[in-house]
């Protein structure tokens, strides 16, 4: 009798929530993500890549990689087809870069914002219109004292808002803000940056001038600034929270060298300036 | 071959009531004529029941409580026309625009589609229904006899060949077009239905009434011929309404461009068509302004007659009036009308519909329709300019690149298109390319040189050391235009020393070390930051 009053009212329930939620009663794993590629090597060793359907920050200091990371994850989302979003709360990408990371143009949706409040709100009318690959919040540039007054419940509905659909959610910060609602933070960290210098010889031979003639400075100098060149920078990586699951897979790659692996505390890689004309 | 002629019966009450169908429920009489001698032309069944008659005059209609008086309206007589044209193109493509309230069709060869002539009859009926008009349908071997029948008798009429004469000949004279005079002397001969006229000798009609005696004669007989004259379809629809009072908010004012966009969608359905461009014209009503020029010299008003008009136009065309009304919303909302409006006229430029089914292995993108209603409402949050996809110029000048609307690429184009040339090709080099983040507007800095290099920048109060430097890099171009740009570009590592200002706030915008590009504009004469790599 109570099993049967049990399944009437079962039915009942999933027969009120028919076309808002499919399955009410069916358990579903919150922490087992699709993980895609974030386009580095190195990153994707260190946690798996960014997971789809859930909220990921990445922070760190201005100078940090924060940006690099943004465009080639957004190039690697671009280049298998997908469109994505980017919400620019500072108006500070540069499509050259863009370009030369190589992300599809036409296929990024570029807001330029004046602040976080409409950076937020185009984020949210971003997400629900579905259909994006990846929707990137850049708030690097604004202060982080400004970040913290976003209400928790914010970003409550951000994550509710983002779940169960393809799209990856990405936040550039200065620091976690999202708390618990992020299931990935990162934390990127710069190291040195890596000059190309001509040697001595080669620079006086670039040199206008001749060597009696040229300025004091540029006898002094072993090497001249119009012979070096920014080649990159080292950036750092650590996870500081996680909450994904990667589900086993059923088709190992073994040139990829199998499961990745979840134990390496921290992992670099180094960044690639491009010089090019155009 | 058979003939199928759509008549719609009281076609001007019909037309008014499409266009307000709130009417169809009251008595309703149309008043028309030259002011102000306005006068009954027509109306409905209720109001005929309600003692209005033909020719009554507006003080004569008005002592009737219950019956609502409106004005004829000649757009929406079109706009009925037009849309009853599409219903039946949407059935057969040879159509004749007979009269405004007549049109006739050629069925031949539509019985494979929908099979006996009382099927496509039916169908017809329907697909004008769904326009808003009630049709009467008549299918006969003759055209003119499909003509008549359908204005005689009501509801789907099918005239089986041979018996033409005898179907005809029940219904009154005055079905046939003809001069009020010849129907008169028809009267007077006692002649009230095609039976007689048709009873009556050809040759003494003729010499009594001519080569009309003849024809109305033949017609009588149902053995008149003649070519059906095709009509031409456009592919511009243009829907139109006037108030009697004139709209201000923006609430009832979307209320009617609901209807208007409704009764544009049903007859771009009805031609398998879509939407590409919506252009909205608004007639506003005529302001009292104050001139301040003439106030002075002396005091008086002028009225100015104004017109606001706005274009959609719709990266995919589209067929949803629901989407499409969201649109103009927003576009109002952004950009309202000055005055109120009295006129609407709204025009749709019509295109095939769009292919939905995309390839199996392309990534699903977002829905045309709802991407573009998001990028309007984005539009409206943070300026039309300050969204879509970037497209780089063809010029060494620093952030030459332009916005352009975005619209989601075509699947087929993406596989088959050229794709923009871009440096990192290869995705399995997954190296990361050092990002540089541009500072809009670029902010100016105080530089020390020593011997032609910095060593010092002030930025935001705080004063760096220049660790390295790499340049200067020159770069000049458009000295013949006025923004010709003269520049030294460096790039700087900068150490900004620990201060206990910088250190509480922990802000970003005052790092410990960065690496930033500065350049020195030789226009301006100053130096200036121009972003930072991260």
């Amino acid at each position: 009798m109570a099993a049967t009053s049990l399944a009437t009212l079962r039915s009942k329930i999933e027969a009120d929530l028919r076309g808002r939620v499919a399955s009410p009663f069916a358990y579903r794993d919150r922490n087992t993500f699709e993980l895609v590629s974030t386009g580095i090597l190195e990153m994707d060793a260190l946690f798996g890549g960014l997971p789809r359907g859930a909220m990921t920050e990445v922070c760190g200091a201005a100078c940090s990689g924060r940006t690099s990371f943004l465009l080639s994850a957004l190039a690697s989302r671009t280049a298998d087809g997908e469109v994505c979003a980017l919400v620019d709360a500072r108006d500070s990408f540069d499509p050259l870069t863009g370009n030369a990371a190589g992300i599809a143009l036409d296929k990024l949706l570029w807001v330029r914002c004046q602040n976080i409040d409409q950076a937020l709100r185009a984020m949210d009318l971003l997400i629900q219109a579905g259909g994006f690959g990846m929707v990137a919040v850049d708030l690097s540039d604004v202060p982080t004292r400004t970040v913290r007054q976003v209400p928790l419940n914010a970003w409550f509905r951000f994550r509710r808002a983002v779940e169960d659909t393809p799209t990856i959610l990405l936040m550039i910060e200065q620091e976690s803000h999202a708390k618990t609602c992020a299931s990935l933070v990162l934390r990127l960290e710069a190291g040195d940056a890596r000059w190309q210098e001509a040697s001595p010889q080669v620079a006086q031979a670039l040199m206008p001038v001749p060597t009696e003639a040229a300025p004091r400075f540029l006898r002094t100098l072993s090497i001249y600034p119009f012979s070096r060149l920014l080649q990159g920078f080292a950036v750092g990586g650590d996870v500081i929270r996680s909450r994904i699951q990667i589900p086993e897979r059923r088709v190992v790659d073994i040139r990829a060298g199998g499961q990745p692996k979840m134990a390496v505390p921290r992992e670099m890689f180094e960044t690639e300036t491009v010089w090019r004309s155009r | 071959m058979a003939f199928a002629c759509v008549y719609i019966p009281d076609f001007l009450v019909q037309a008014v009531m499409r266009a307000q169908p709130s009417f169809s429920e009251c008595p309703l009489a149309l008043l028309g004529g030259s002011p102000p001698l306005w006068s009954v032309v027509a109306a409905n069944p209720a109001a005929f029941e309600a003692g209005i008659q033909l020719g009554m005059t507006k003080a004569q209609v008005a002592q009737f409580g219950n019956v609502h008086i409106c004005m004829r309206s000649e757009a929406q007589e079109k706009a009925a026309h037009g849309a009853l044209l599409d219903a039946a193109w949407s059935v057969s493509p040879r159509v004749e625009d007979t009269a405004p309230d007549t049109i006739v069709l050629d069925l031949e060869g539509l019985t494979s589609l929908f099979g006996t002539d009382e099927n496509i009859a039916q169908e017809l009926a329907r697909r004008v229904a769904t326009i808003g008009l009630a049709a009467r349908v008549a299918v006969a071997e003759n055209m003119e006899v499909a003509i008549h029948a359908a204005r005689g008798f009501t509801g789907i009429t099918i005239i089986p060949a041979g018996q033409e004469r005898q179907r005809l000949g029940a219904l009154p004279v005055g079905v046939l077009t003809t001069e009020v005079e010849t129907l008169e002397i028809l009267e007077r001969w006692g002649v009230d239905t095609l039976q007689a006229l048709a009873a009556l000798p050809v040759l003494k009609l003729s010499e009594r009434l001519g080569q009309e005696g003849v024809r109305l004669s033949e017609l009588a007989r149902g053995v008149r011929q003649r070519s059906l004259v095709l009509a031409q379809p456009s592919t511009q629809f243009l829907e139109e309404m006037e108030l009697d009072d004139a709209v201000e908010e923006l609430e009832p004012l979307s209320f009617l461009l609901g209807r208007l966009l409704d009764q544009l969608c049903a007859r771009l359905e009805a031609r398998a068509l879509a939407v590409r461009s919506v252009r909205i014209r608004f007639e506003l009503q005529p302001s009292f302004e104050k001139d301040f020029q003439t106030l002075k010299e002396d005091v008086r008003t002028k009225p100015s007659a104004k017109h606001y008009e706005k274009v959609l136009t719709l990266p995919v065309p589209m067929r949803n009036a629901k989407t499409l009304l969201k649109l103009l919303r927003l576009q109002l909302q952004s950009n309202p009308p000055p005055a109120p409006i009295q006129k609407i006229y709204m025009t749709a430029d019509a295109a095939a519909p769009r292919v939905a089914q995309n390839g199996l292995f392309v990534p699903c993108g977002p829905d045309p329709e709802k991407l573009e209603v998001t990028i309007a409402r984005l539009g409206k949050l943070v300026g039309e300019g300050n969204l879509g996809c970037a497209e780089l110029l063809d010029s060494h000048r620093p952030e030459s690149f332009r916005m352009k609307r975005f619209a989601v690429a075509n699947d087929q184009k993406r596989q088959s298109g050229k794709r923009e040339p871009n440096i990192k090709q290869n995705s399995e080099s997954c190296t990361a390319i050092t990002a540089f983040r541009v500072m809009r507007p670029a902010q100016a800095v105080r530089v020390e040189m020593k011997e032609q290099q910095p060593t010092r920048v002030y930025l935001r109060g705080l004063r760096g050391e220049v660790v390295a430097a790499s340049g200067p890099w020159r770069s000049s171009g458009d000295w013949w235009l006025e923004d010709a740009w003269h520049q030294d570009e460096w790039d700087l590592a900068i150490t900004f020393p620990v201060t206990p200002k910088a250190s509480n706030q922990k802000s970003a915008e005052c790092p410990v070390q960065g690496l930033y590009r500065i350049y020195y504009d030789a226009l301006k004469q100053g130096w200036f930051l121009r972003g930072v790599y991260d």
